[in-house]
């Protein structure tokens, strides 16, 4: 139990420390995240610039609090899409089940066939490379996974004797959904969420590399990983600062996204 | 005479927080002897004897004593001597048939596994080895059975085959854990009958686990009992049973299912009836009826068991009727009115109708504290303040014995006794004039089973309802029925007052359900006699 304890420490302390920098990446940054220095080109860690500077002289501490604020905002938000959508989509397809569960199931299934990046380069076409189209391609990108989670686990619990015991007691399906269906799908949708933000993460980064991220030269962590990749040899910084950004993140999200399914389960409190 | 296994002061502790699950136990078993050790769910009996065959769980540690098998302590033989000894000379049937053969090999494959590791012989005869033991535990072909898979034979076929599979061998001990329990009565006792009959012909002794004393007892010659992992008592079969020492061995012959008095059921128009009732389920083989067209009806204040073995569609007829399946023809009527799902009655039905589920781990949703549980019966009371609600909740917690407390925990913390009179406590809160329980206390320990009959009968007599109570298991029956209806492939073969049904039965089904438990004769001295009915004396003593 000792191990969980420790466990859920680091996971608050990361994300609380990636909040702080977020919010105060809005406020305040050392120097201009956009304020071009040829002077000071890729210069290494020192301590006027604690992360070394880039290509073209900014700043890369600056951008990366700055780049903080803009990943977390699209990742929360897509994984808010993707859950919101397909938890609704994969309780109504396992609950009413029929002709409706076929057709929209179908209909996922053939999301699914794409790669969700190539999905999400589609619709970006679509709804244009900014902040919001990000949100909104890589929401529907990666709402058939969840739906799936959620249909399979809602096709488990509803031949559940509770679920039986729920209707004898004369209950309406909405209710039942509500009450106890949901409940208890948490568990797999907090293990979903959680890793889909790494996922998100992952995803904007490439976008950006393929040029249809958040356009330069608002930075993201993504994209200045994608930028840094020319200058991998000469300066490694650039690649290494925001990579370690996003695993601590990612280490940090999953071991929080642990804390969370227990805290919600009821069987688990008190261990 | 030397022992085939002796067990001395054995102690196991669970490694980490030293709880000590099996308590100095201390036994002997000779070669051929069939011996039973019979205890609650964490007695211990388990865990003795996969000790015995080195197979305890690796989070249990031995602390104290010594197994000896031939002689040999088991402690100091090398995993290789050890693997020698599974299967050739000790073998093991567990209690799920379901899942102890795999799946994805064919019968003819798995039997001859073992052959080929602890045997001599060519492929032939190991062949004709096995189809001689096919057709010795009553496959009808053999040949055919060599090629199939296990999906494609019932429970009791498959614990056949896993017999085979351990006896092919000619093991000098059969562990066998639970071995029937997942099988119907009926079932249980073909499958005992062959157990016994295979190892007396080559000699091997049995140790049978078993939470069930009269199985044990029927088979057995002798019988130890344990309980959290001390052992109580250990004496000849028919002497604990005439004569037990132990006050806890005599709370287990008490618990044991005895007929109650019958009583007066009062004449007056059924509270609810049905009529052809007729279920279809719809398979890749064209639908499978699983009702023929039932007819049945309930007296108020009436208990009326529903008998039968696996698939013989009880457990529909109680869904049905409960308003879980749709019924393919048929109507169901409510204080002599049919009900249709569409208009008021069907909401009358429901307030009125309630369930009783056989598994208190599935029934009640787990992340629920108890007092919501119970609420949530109330929730479609109209009229009810919340005060009012809240009273209720506890009245209902009350009435099943349990503690106002309970009300704010959650089913994991609670006991699988416990959970049944929350189930319980959910079905009767709302007072319904019909209760259906479909097997509501055959998951439980013996006398923990005895404890929530004796309370589910007790609130049936306070609040008057009548019951449906879909059982596999006759002594349950006989305690609680006023009428008893037997079921057998979907159709009803033979209903009457229960004392004509035990006593009288017509049909010839309904003799093979009642040989299979026995009658009970309290004696003087505080134990019990077992009868059994219609049928030679049992195997074991013959």
């Amino acid at each position: 139990m000792k191990r969980r304890r420790l466990n859920a420490v680091i996971g608050i302390v990361l994300i609380g420390a990636l909040l702080i920098v977020a919010i105060l990446g809005m406020i305040w940054t050392p120097y201009d995240p956009l304020g071009i220095s040829f002077g000071a080109r890729l210069k290494p860690p020192s301590p006027a610039h604690w992360l070394g500077t880039d290509e073209f002289g900014r700043d890369v501490m600056s951008r990366l609090m700055k780049g903080a604020a803009t990943s977390v905002r699209i990742s929360c938000f897509t994984v808010a899409v993707a859950l919101t959508i397909g938890t609704a989509l994969g309780i109504f397809t396992g609950f009413v089940r029929g002709w409706t569960d076929r057709v929209i199931m179908a209909f996922t299934n053939a999301l699914l066939a794409f790669p969700g990046i190539l999905l999400a380069l589609a619709l970006l076409t679509v709804v244009g490379a900014n902040e919001y189209g990000i949100i909104l391609a890589l929401g529907i990108a990666y709402t058939p996974s969840v739906a799936r989670v959620v249909r399979g686990t809602v096709l488990s619990l509803r031949e559940k004797e509770y679920i039986e015991a729920a209707r004898v007691m004369g209950n309406s399906e909405l209710f039942i959904m509500a009450r106890h269906i949901l409940p208890n799908c948490i568990g797999p949708l907090i293990v979903l969420g959680t890793s889909m933000f790494g996922w998100v993460l992952l995803a904007e980064s490439a976008l950006s590399f393929l040029g249809l991220g958040v356009p330069p030269p608002a930075p993201t962590w993504g994209n200045m990983l994608a930028s840094g990749r020319p200058f991998m040899v000469q300066a490694v910084w650039l690649g290494l600062f925001p990579g370690i950004c996003i695993s601590l993140t990612l280490l940090g999200i999953n071991l929080l996204g642990d804390v969370l399914r227990d805290r919600f389960d009821p069987r688990m409190r008190g261990l | 005479m030397t022992a085939l296994v002796e067990v001395d002061g054995l102690t196991l502790e669970v490694g980490g927080t030293g709880t000590v699950v099996v308590n100095n136990v201390s036994l002997s078993l000779a070669p051929g002897e069939v011996l039973g050790i019979v205890g609650e769910s964490g007695s211990g009996k388990t865990l003795l004897a996969r000790a015995v065959i080195g197979l305890e769980p690796p989070a249990i540690r031995r602390t104290a004593g010594t197994i000896r098998f031939e002689g040999q302590d088991i402690a100091t033989l090398t995993p290789k001597a050890m693997r020698a000894l599974r299967g050739s000379r000790i073998g093991m049937v567990f209690q799920e048939p379901m899942t102890s053969l795999n799946p994805s090999m064919t019968i003819g494959r798995q039997l001859e596994e073992g052959l080929v590791l602890h045997r001599a012989g060519d492929a032939a005869q190991r062949r004709a080895a096995i189809l001689d033991m096919l057709r010795r535990i009553g496959i009808a072909d053999p040949e055919a059975a060599l090629v199939a898979y296990p999906h494609q034979f019932s429970g009791g076929m498959r614990q056949r085959i896993m017999l085979a599979s351990v006896m092919l061998l000619k093991p000098a001990l059969l562990i066998a854990d639970e071995p029937t329990t997942a099988l119907d009565a009926v079932v249980q006792r073909e499958v005992l009958e062959l157990m016994l009959e295979l190892t007396r012909d080559h000699g091997t002794a049995v140790l049978m686990i078993s939470h069930d004393l009269s199985m044990v007892a029927r088979y057995t010659d002798r019988v130890v009992v344990m309980c959290r992992g001390d052992l109580i008592e250990q004496n000849d079969t028919a002497e604990i049973l005439a004569r037990p020492q132990q006050p806890y061995t005599r709370q287990l012959l008490n618990a044991m299912p005895h007929r109650s008095p019958a009583r007066e059921v009062p004449e007056g128009a059924p509270i609810v009836a049905v009529r052809g009732l007729v279920v279809d389920y719809p398979g890749k083989q064209g639908t499978k009826r699983a009702l023929h067209g039932i007819d049945l009806s309930v007296q108020p204040r009436e208990v009326v068991a529903v008998v039968g073995g696996s698939g013989s569609g009880k457990t529909t007829l109680g869904r049905a009727i409960a308003g879980l399946l749709k019924p393919s023809a048929g109507e169901i009527l409510f204080a002599g009115r049919a009900i249709a799902k569409s208009d008021e009655s069907w909401r009358a039905y429901r307030l009125n109708c309630q369930m009783v589920f056989q598994d208190p781990y599935a029934s009640l949703d787990p992340r629920m504290t108890i007092g919501q549980l119970i609420g949530e019966a109330l929730r479609v009371v109209p009229d009810l303040t919340r005060a009012q609600k809240a009273a209720r909740i506890l009245e209902g917690l009350d009435e099943v014995g349990l503690e106002k407390k309970f009300a704010d925990r959650y089913p994991h913390e609670l006991s699988g006794g416990q959970r049944q009179r929350v189930a319980i406590a959910r079905a009767v809160v709302r007072r319904p004039s019909f209760v259906i329980a479909d097997e509501p206390v055959s998951a439980l320990d013996v006398t923990v089973r005895a404890q929530v009959l004796a309370l589910f009968l007790e609130l049936q007599q306070r609040h008057g309802f009548s019951c449906l109570f879909i059982s596999h298991d006759l002594g349950v029956v006989e305690q609680v029925a006023d009428r008893v209806v037997v079921m057998q492939q979907g159709r009803i073969i033979e209903q009457g007052d229960r004392d004509q049904i035990f006593d009288h039965p017509q049909a010839d089904y309904t003799r093979v359900l009642l040989s299979a438990i026995p009658a009970l004769e309290a004696v003087s001295g505080g134990g019990v006699q077992l009868k059994w009915r219609f049928d030679a004396p049992p195997l074991a003593s013959s």
